[in-house]
Order: C-alpha cells, then structure tokens, then sequence
C-alpha cells in the first residue's frame, strides 16, 4: 500500500518559530492590562493566563494545539476521540468549586476564583502517553497538587488522595449512557500525590483549559497513564484506603491503580513497548515512567511493578 | 461477471453487465474514500489508528452485505441480485485485505516478531487473522474456472465457512473495544438475525409442508 510518508504537518500548521518566541511578551502584557484595568476574568482569559514560562521544559517538539484539542479520551462527552471537542460545550467551567475534605485538619471548598489567585502558575511541558500507545508533548499551565493538599492539614492517616469529576449528566450527555460507572474517579499513592511533577493544571498552551481537556481544573500525572490525570475535577479527598478507580473497576486486569508507564509490562490487549506520537508516522520506544524515572523511580524502590502494575 | 442462462436475451447480459458495475462502484466507494482522507490529512489526529479502526469496521459492513445478499434476493423474489452477490464478497475480501494490510504494514511497521506475540497473545488479533486465514479460499475459489472445477456441491459447503467468518469478525470488533460495547453488539444483532434466516429457512425445507386447515 502507498503511504504518503509524515502526514503529519504542514509548514502552516506551527506557529511562526518567531512569533511562538515571542508570546508570552503577548501573555504579560495582556495580563498586565488585566491587572492594570481590574478587568473582569474573563478578559483575562481572553488574553490567556499569567504564568512562570518554563518551569519544565523538554526540547521534545509540542504537539500541535488542534490535535491536542480534538483527540481526546473524556467519555462523559462520547467514546469517540473526536467527540469531546464537539460535545463539551455544554460544560461550565465556571463558577466552579473543589471540595477537598477527607483525613485533614481544614478541610476546604476552593472556588476555582481562588485557587487561580492563591497559586501561582507555571508551564509545564509533559509528555503524556496514553494507555492506548500514542503520546503527546503539551505546555501545560497549573500548579503542584501538594500546595492545595498542604492547605487542608493532611493527617497522617491519609495514605491516598481520590478524585472525582463532575457527576451532571445534562453538562455531561455522556454519562446518560452506562459505558463507565460514573463520576469518573481517580487516585493517587499520598507520595505521589506530594511528588513535584504532580500538578493541577488549569490551562494549556498559554490559555485556559478547554472543556474538552478536562476544564477548569485536571490532574497531571505524567509518569502514568492518561487515564490517571482525571479531568474536570469536583472532589479531592484524604483517605486512608486505596481509592476505588473508574478504570480499574472496569477491568481489574487491565488496568492498574498505580498505571505507570512501563514498557515491560503490556496491556493484555496491547504492547506497551512502543508508541505513536501524535503527529508522527512511524512509533518510538516508550520510555520508562514515560521518561520521569529520575523524579519518580524511588517513591517505587522494591516495588514489584509487575504486579502492581 | 456469469453470463445468464441459456435462451436469456442478449440486452440481459448487458443489464447485468451495467448493473455489476454500478455495484462494484458502490462497494469501492468507502475504501476510497477513506484512502482520500487519508492522503489528505483528513483523519484527525491519529490518522494511522483512524485508519486501521474505520477499514475494520467497513469491512465487517461489508461481509454483512455480503451475507444479505441471498436473504434479500429470496424474501423479494429477486434472484438476479444473486448473480452479484460475487462482486460484494470481493470487495468485502478487498476491504479486509486493506484492514490487514493497514495493521501488518502502517501500524506494525512489519515488526514480524511482535505481530507473531500479538497473534498468540491477543485473543482478538488471533480470531481477526483466522478469520482471514478463512476467507482467502473463499475468494480464490470466486474465480469462474475453480468454481467451476469443484463443482456446486463442493463449493457450496466451502463457501458456509462465511457462517463462522462473520461471527468471528464480529467478535474480533467485540473484544478489542475498551469500554462502548454497543457498536459491536449492534453488528451482532445483524449477523444474528441474517444467520438466523438462513438456519430458519434451512429447517423449514427439511420439513414436510404442514396441512392447513381451512
């Protein structure tokens, strides 16, 4: 069969190298003007979000903003990876509150409204490898989970965070249908919770979250799989037991609670030793917890990850 | 294309020649539709999954169409469908064969070992290559000399390996999905119901013609 080589990208798909350069002198000064006038948030928005440029970095090329906008895994919008990019709108991101309670001494309804204001914002560009072998590279924009959890007091009973989305299915037509067992729910080891590379991301190539990403505020997790950095979060909680997890409840065998990324254990399904960069034709090894073994590979020491895969 | 029985008028052959065409043109359309896209990033994101993930499905459409062939051509009294019923299996072989070759070559890159692990490891992988492994004969023996060779008794029980091809395609679709189960279970529904015709009009001939009452 013939195959015209690297479909992938057009000289007008990427942004000017100068100009991409050059924007966050656009950011700040929207988001000076934004201070300066108290403009309402949403101009702000409008102008993109104020953030320390670089935190992580990776010579890794990004993955185009369209492909990282409209290929998305968030069943509450649809099982299709085009379906969230049309079907989010019905989300409203704001207002919008996280409730972060469980085993911690004040436990804390934040407003999104403040959670932007209290934390400030970096970019952080991760590779994010989902379960299904493909692989993006995204400027995410947020802030590390550990200075929210460090608010609430955690007691040191805790020894997991849950998550949860959004349960609202006339903002979420997907959960009318019975394919997952809704909310979506998530959860973390605490250590890993407290690891520096764990963020909550509110935004991503210099703006807001987009609905379809997981609007206004995701987990990232970039060592696991995709399907840990659960989106759209409304709860966090302490708790002292390993969290039920949507995923792991659906298929104990082929999914894991810790999910990290792990070329030597496959999906029952699938090889986990390669993988499809979005935007590439041919696939790349993967890497070992994606690449994030120096930050991560010690909180695991010991750890059969065989079997806690 | 056979040509009709003998004492057919020639204008037949050629309504049958016309009708082939548009046919075969009908069944080529989607693969070639899909290939545009293709060429013209027109895929999405992911073009090479998009690939393998729509072929797969068309070409289980197909071999359904195939299957309605003799069902649809019975229940309206239209046996001349069934003269085209050869073309529509060998388009549906051509949109499997694009299905495979889009896996073995774009997607595998060729990796022989690891399409071998998949093959024994996965059991959707090893349902979907013996349910290829099946149809080959299948389309060679369309070929009007082998046919002809064999004989219509031989070729017909051939040919019932489509009964178990098409279930296993279905399930092949089945056990691949992650989580939305009812796409594959739709396609079940229509390969049960056209299977289920043909067991059911199997029995009704074995039987002796019941007495009404008046």
């Amino acid at each position: 069969m013939l195959i015209r080589h690297a479909p992938d990208l057009k000289d007008c798909d990427v942004t000017d190298k100068a100009l991409y350069l050059r924007r966050r002198e656009f950011l700040t000064a929207g988001a000076g003007s934004a201070a300066g006038f108290m403009l309402p948030l949403g101009a702000a928005q409008a102008a993109g979000l104020a953030y320390k440029p670089g935190v992580v970095k990776t010579d890794e090329k990004l993955t185009p903003k369209e492909d990282v906008t409209t290929y998305n895994n968030f069943y509450e919008f649809g099982t299709d990876k085009s379906d969230p990019a049309k079907n989010a709108g019905t989300l409203k991101p704001r207002p919008w509150s996280v409730v972060v309670d469980g085993l911690c001494d004040k436990p804390k309804t934040f407003g999104i409204e403040d959670i932007l204001k209290t934390y400030p914002l970096e970019e952080r560009i991760y590779r994010l490898r989902c379960v299904e072998a493909w692989s993006m590279v995204i400027p995410w924009i947020g802030f590390p989970l550990r200075d929210l959890l460090k608010a609430v007091e955690p007691q040191s009973k805790a020894r997991y965070v849950a998550f949860q989305t959004l349960n609202d299915p006339k903002q979420m037509p997907g959960q009318r249908s019975g394919v997952l067992d809704w909310p979506y729910r998530e959860g973390l080891h605490i250590n890993e919770a407290n690891n520096n590379l764990a963020i909550l991301a509110v935004g991503l190539y210099g703006d807001v979250l987009p609905n379809q990403n997981g609007a206004p505020i995701r987990l990232v997790v970039p060592w696991k799989y995709g399907f840990k950095s659960i989106k759209s979060i409304v709860r966090i909680s302490l708790v002292e037991k390993m969290p039920k997890t949507t995923w792991n409840m659906m298929a104990q065998d082929e999914y894991g609670f810790y999910a990290n990324v792990n070329p030597k254990v496959d999906h029952p399904r699938w090889s986990q030793a390669k993988e499809r960069r979005i935007g590439e034709f041919n696939r790349r090894p993967t890497l070992m917890f994606n690449g994030y073994g120096e930050q991560v590979a010690s909180m695991y020491a010991g750890m059969d990850l065989r079997r806690f895969y | 294309m056979r040509a009709p029985k003998d004492g057919a008028p020639r204008s037949m052959l050629w309504r049958d020649r016309f009708i082939g065409w548009i046919i075969g043109a009908f069944c080529a359309a989607p693969a070639l539709w899909l290939i545009y896209r293709l060429f013209n990033d027109q895929l999405g994101a992911n073009p090479v999954e998009a690939l393998i993930r729509q072929s797969g499905v068309l070409a289980l459409q197909m071999l359904l169409v195939t299957l309605a062939v003799t069902p649809v051509a019975k229940i309206a009294r239209q046996p001349w469908i069934i003269r085209h019923r050869r073309t529509i299996g060998l388009w549906a072989f051509a949109t499997v064969l694009m299905h495979l070759s889009s896996y073995l070559f774009i997607d595998k890159e060729m990796d022989w070992a690891e399409i071998g692990k998949d093959i024994l490891k996965r059991p959707y992988i090893t349902i979907g290559m013996a349910a290829f492994v099946m149809l080959v004969p299948l389309a060679i023996t369309s070929l009007d000399r082998i046919r002809r060779a064999m004989g219509p008794h031989r070729w017909r029980r051939l040919h019932q390996l489509i009964y178990v091809i098409v279930p296993a395609g279905v399930l092949h679709y089945y056990l691949l999905v992650k989580a939305d189960h009812r796409p594959p279970l739709v396609y079940a529904g229509i390969a049960a119901l056209l299977l289920g015709w043909r067991a059911w009009s199997f029995y009704a001939k074995r039987r002796p013609p019941i007495k009404r009452s008046a």
